[in-house]
């Protein structure tokens, strides 16, 4: 217990401390703000560059969004984007790791506003990091879009949105879309089984799809579902507890690793060959399996992206650019990442102002528009405009002589597997889907 | 009848693997009271080393089952040995001495050191090598089936517990790791070269994490953050066998391993907690584990 | 009361922080509120490592305060910060109170990972509360202070720092004390040697489990500012890692002085968002060396830099 006789040094070296520290942030602010000059538009990156996510998602997201980010400033995109820039403008990108959790993700996104000076956010693939950033966004009055994450509570967390968007559909549409596929191609299913990742995206998405097999498949029992720790890799048991329930179909929403290693080893254990899987998060594992996946497992790609990329100029210089860049075709977050991309230079280009737009102008310009995609045409018509609305596709896998391919394509409407606006959509399944429109 | 069967064989097969992650930690804790919290990060670097050295040999054409294993071992092994000497020399050796929760804290670092330096290496795709675990096929019984491959696993692991047993209990160098373990001044002023076993055991505990995770590479895909995911597990392993102890190692897997698979086939909704609860549960009832030594308290 | 040197050293440094919150750009004031809740709840790790003991599990605190404030808003209709985080405590130490009856029995590497086992339980019943968002969390409602809303923006954030300053001065000044009565110099004695400290006829388990209980109760404050900070609480406040973080912290800043997890959690949060910033795929590493090299050069953490000329630490 010495600490009486020091005070005096702690105090000034506190104070010291204090002062350089800021000083030294004072600093780093002043050089992003000359880095921002006029003739550039800053927008920040925010996806997973570690942790399990990293690898399926958060890597290729970010290579997408590099690639459509590189050919705007050159200018050689397709039409309707062969301008040069946003708006005229330089598109600088700074890349943030989603990784820590939403409280860290709300100060890195702070920062990214603050500090960094960024003009327009791009990111976030986790659920509760959009949850978390949703009001931050629209409390800091700032452009945001959220290009992969899946919770339909998003919008219903903020009341009339403002700065907020999310270029991409959510898991119900997942989740209804699947329910479709199977009621149209396994009428004959009785017994459905689930396995699904142990967290908010895995039980949200075993809701949807059990509430609206209810709907579609009412003669189907729903015989088990298992829950796995997310990155647990090895599935031994659940893959015994699943074989035991003699299952028709087992669904599973698992995403990346997780979802590769389930189904190769499913496969290998057989239950692959009494149970067709249907995974609907599949598409990220077309290029990779290698015929670990049985023929005929079931695909979704959470919408038109990825391996269900619609033909039209924008996809296939997307598919051509990713493919000589990455030497694998893009997958569905690196589609959805181009979305946000050029959803955020259709608003800028759009808004009509003069230099950098303002976040105000740019939500303006997005707001309930339509614009061209890799993934066709992308209507914002949900949520008062700040979500896409678009088709939802699903597939079978087919591997032979090394070359893998989705066949027995469907694809749905977005006003067939998303609820109306102003619905919960929940709510919207339990009553039957009114207003559903699907041709 | 059906589910009886089934939580015993999937609870053994897990136990199994379970046993070969912790065995490491629980030997090099024994013999120089550190919890290594890095033994994830030496797991996940053999997966990678494995799934790597794989795909580069079934990219070259290469088909022979034993050959793979043998390519499993090889790589696995070397890269956990030579871990385990750059971190004993590197790093540990200028910090031994130090509180106990401090060397976990050392390890800890180590441990986000290497998770950036295994991304730096290979990258975040995931590595999926798959071509041993699909090529062994299965057993089908009744409407059950076990895979081939995790039934290898549970024929090393069981080697390897063997193996570990009579390492230390029936050579030379296993009794003077003994009489460290038991009393580290007294062995010291015996003439017992103390450093000298640190990095020997150092060494082996790495080598048997990475070999844990070279075995389970063909199972899974391997992915950034793969070691965070194990290592509490094996935490909680080795607390509820009692840490040091080989036998309560082995003792604390199977009862994780039981207790989780018979939680899947009935409750699967416990699952998450069953690993903590076991935990919390022994140590309530045998505050040092189930073989765990009472340290007697000097005053 | 008498104030001391080292009090008016803290309220000295606390109207500093107050004053500088109005000229320092926003992004630095919400990081310092966060800072300080961190610091918060590292106070309670170090009040345990006073006493010898190594929590790997104070997340469960912290995630119990800030769910309180959470649920408090959400279920009960309270607005009140001050209310939430009573709430909060007050939740905290009744849970406190039961498990320290069983966690202040075990020592060393006991201790750690019983007490992450509670906290990781805590983790699964919520990660199972699909009605809570599960691992989604749900969003706080706006808060209020003595019948005064903070508004929307600069001022909020102003407010939240403001609120924490308050409450983390307040609790510094308390624990300053505590630190050198017979309470928390038997805490010490304990990690000395506990069998001596019997034999002078002081109740170890009864020291243990007041310290414990307090150290839970300032855990849970860290847990509640950092929800009405953020806005946003979830279940990874009680996973294991997030318990790690203090603990690298506590080290960080070492045990000598109150004021050394504050200055320790804000040159982490730095360090961490200007290696993310400079580094995104290597900040892991770069926290790692940082860590080694404290450990090495500076075994006492932080705060021995500031008592060096006295040579030996205390």
């Amino acid at each position: 217990m010495k600490n009486s006789n020091q005070r005096p040094i702690w105090q000034k070296t506190l104070l010291g401390t204090a002062t350089s520290v800021a000083m030294a942030s004072v600093g780093v602010m002043g050089m992003a703000a000359t880095a921002s000059a006029e003739e550039s538009f800053k927008v920040g990156f925010v996806t997973f560059l570690s942790g399990g996510a990293s690898g399926p998602f958060g890597v290729p997201a970010a290579q997408g969004a590099e690639i459509v980010i590189k050919a705007i400033n050159e200018g050689s995109l397709p039409a309707p984007y062969n301008t040069k820039g946003v708006n005229g403008l330089t598109l600088e990108s700074v890349v943030v790791d989603e990784a820590g959790g939403p409280t860290k993700q709300v100060e890195e996104y702070r920062n990214l506003v603050q500090r960094q000076d960024v003009d327009a956010v791009i990111g976030y693939i986790s659920s509760g990091d959009c949850l978390a950033i949703g009001p931050v966004a629209e409390e800091m009055k700032m452009f945001t879009i959220a290009f992969d994450c899946g919770t339909s509570r998003l919008f219903q967390e903020i009341e009339d949105p403002q700065y907020m968007f999310r270029t991409g559909l959510d898991a119900v549409a997942d989740n209804v879309g699947a329910a479709r596929y199977l009621a149209e191609t396994r009428p004959d299913a009785v017994r459905i089984a689930g396995i699904q990742q142990n967290y908010a995206w895995g039980q949200d998405s075993w809701q949807d799809f059990t509430l609206a097999m209810a709907q579609l498949m009412p003669e189907a029992e729903i015989v088990n579902n298992q829950t796995p720790q997310l990155f647990q890799g090895s599935y031994s048991t659940e893959i015994s507890a699943l074989q035991t329930e003699r299952p028709d179909i087992v669904h599973s929403s698992m995403w990346g690793g997780d979802m590769e290693s389930f189904t190769a080893q499913a496969n290998v254990r057989g239950l692959l060959s009494q149970a067709t899987a249907i995974l609907t998060t599949g598409e990220s594992g077309l290029h990779r399996f290698d015929g670990q996946a049985p023929n005929g497992t079931i695909l979704g790609g959470r919408g038109p992206f990825g391996g269900f990329m619609p033909e039209n100029d924008l996809s296939e210089w997307f598919t051509q650019t990713y493919v000589a860049e990455h030497g694998t075709p893009p997958s569905y977050p690196a589609s959805k990442a181009a979305q946000a991309v050029l959803a955020l230079k259709f608003a800028a280009d759009s808004s009509g102002a003069e230099g950098v737009p303002s976040s105000e102008q740019l939500a303006a310009a997005l707001k309930g528009a339509e614009f061209e995609s890799v993934s066709g045409t992308v209507r914002m018509a949900l949520a008062g405009g700040h979500q896409a609305l678009q088709p939802m596709s699903y597939g079978e896998y087919h591997f032979e002589n090394g070359e893998a391919e989705l066949r027995n394509v469907r694809s749905y409407s977005g006003e067939c597997v998303s609820a109306p606006d102003g619905y919960n959509a929940q709510q919207w399944i339990k009553e039957g889907f009114p207003g559903v429109d699907c041709n | 009848m059906l589910t009886v069967w089934a939580i015993l064989i999937d609870g053994f097969i897990y136990a199994s693997w379970l046993f070969l992650v912790a065995a490491g930690l629980t030997v090099i804790y024994g013999v120089m009271r550190i919890l290594n919290m890095a033994h994830g990060s030496l797991y996940a670097l053999g997966a990678y080393a494995a799934a790597s050295a794989l795909g580069w040999y079934y990219s070259g054409g290469g088909e022979n089952l034993v050959m793979a294993f043998a390519i499993i071992a090889a790589s696995a092994i070397l890269i956990g040995a030579l871990t385990g000497l750059a971190i004993e020399r590197g790093i540990l050796r200028l910090m031994y001495g130090r509180d106990e929760i401090l060397m976990l804290l050392i390890t800890f670092a180590v441990l986000l050191i290497l998770e950036d330096v295994m991304k730096l290496i290979w990258g975040t795709t995931p590595y999926f090598a798959y071509q041993p675990y699909a090529a062994l096929g299965r057993i089908n019984i009744d409407v059950l089936t076990v895979s081939r491959y995790d039934l290898l696993v549970l024929v090393v692991s069981v080697v390897i517990g063997v193996g570990l047993w009579f390492w230390l209990e029936r050579t030379k160098i296993g009794k003077i790791l003994r009489s460290i373990i038991h009393d580290r001044e007294v062995s010291e002023a015996m003439g017992v070269n103390v450093r000298r076993m640190f990095t020997i055991t150092f060494m082996i505990g790495a080598t048997l994490g990475a070999l844990a995770g070279g075995i389970t590479a063909p199972i899974i895909s391997v992915v950034p953050g793969l070691g965070i995911e194990v290592i509490v597990l094996a935490f909680a392993v080795v607390v509820t066998g009692g840490l040091g102890s080989i036998t309560g190692a082995a003792v604390g897997a199977v009862i994780v391993g039981l207790a989780r698979a018979t939680s899947i086939h009935t409750m699967p909704e416990l699952e998450l907690f069953i690993i903590y609860a076991v935990m919390a549960g022994v140590l309530i009832f045998r505050p040092h584990g189930l073989f765990g030594q009472v340290i007697a308290r000097k005053i | 009361m008498i104030l001391e040197k080292s009090e008016i050293s803290l309220i000295g440094a606390a109207v500093a922080i107050a004053l500088a919150s109005l000229v320092v750009p926003n992004w630095l004031v919400f990081t310092a509120t966060l800072a300080i809740s961190t610091a918060l709840v590292v106070m309670g790790v170090v009040m345990l490592m006073r006493a010898g003991l190594v929590s790997f599990g104070q997340g469960l605190f912290y995630c119990l305060g800030g769910y309180a404030v959470g649920l408090g808003g959400r279920y009960l209709g309270i607005t009140d910060a001050l209310l939430l985080i009573v709430l909060g405590v007050a939740v905290t130490v009744g849970v406190a109170m039961i498990l320290g009856l069983l966690v202040t029995r075990y020592r060393e590497i006991f201790f750690a990972m019983l007490s992450l086992a509670f906290s990781m339980i805590l983790y699964g019943l919520l990660v199972k509360s699909h009605g809570l968002g599960s691992t989604d969390g749900f969003g706080v409602v706006d808060w209020t202070i003595l019948g005064f809303s903070p508004g929307s923006g600069e001022s909020s954030s102003r407010t939240a720092l403001l609120l924490a300053l308050g409450l983390a001065l307040g609790i510094a000044l308390f624990l300053n004390r505590y630190f050198r009565s017979s309470l928390g110099l038997a805490c010490e004695a304990i990690r000395e040697n506990e069998v001596r400290v019997e034999y002078m006829g002081v109740s170890r388990k009864q020291v243990l489990y007041i310290n414990y209980v307090i150290a839970a109760a300032v855990g849970s404050i860290g847990g509640s500012m950092t929800a009405l900070a953020a806005g946003h609480v979830d279940p990874t406040m009680a996973y294991w890692t997030i318990s790690g973080e203090f603990v690298f912290i506590a080290i960080l800043g070492g045990t000598g002085h109150v004021a050394a997890p504050f200055i320790a959690a804000l040159i982490f949060t730095l360090v961490r968002t200007y290696a993310i910033e400079l580094a995104p795929n290597a900040w892991q590493m770069i926290l790692g060396i940082v860590l080694l090299l404290i450990i090495l050069f500076l075994p006492k953490g932080i705060w021995s830099l500031f008592t060096r000329k006295k040579g030996v630490a205390s």
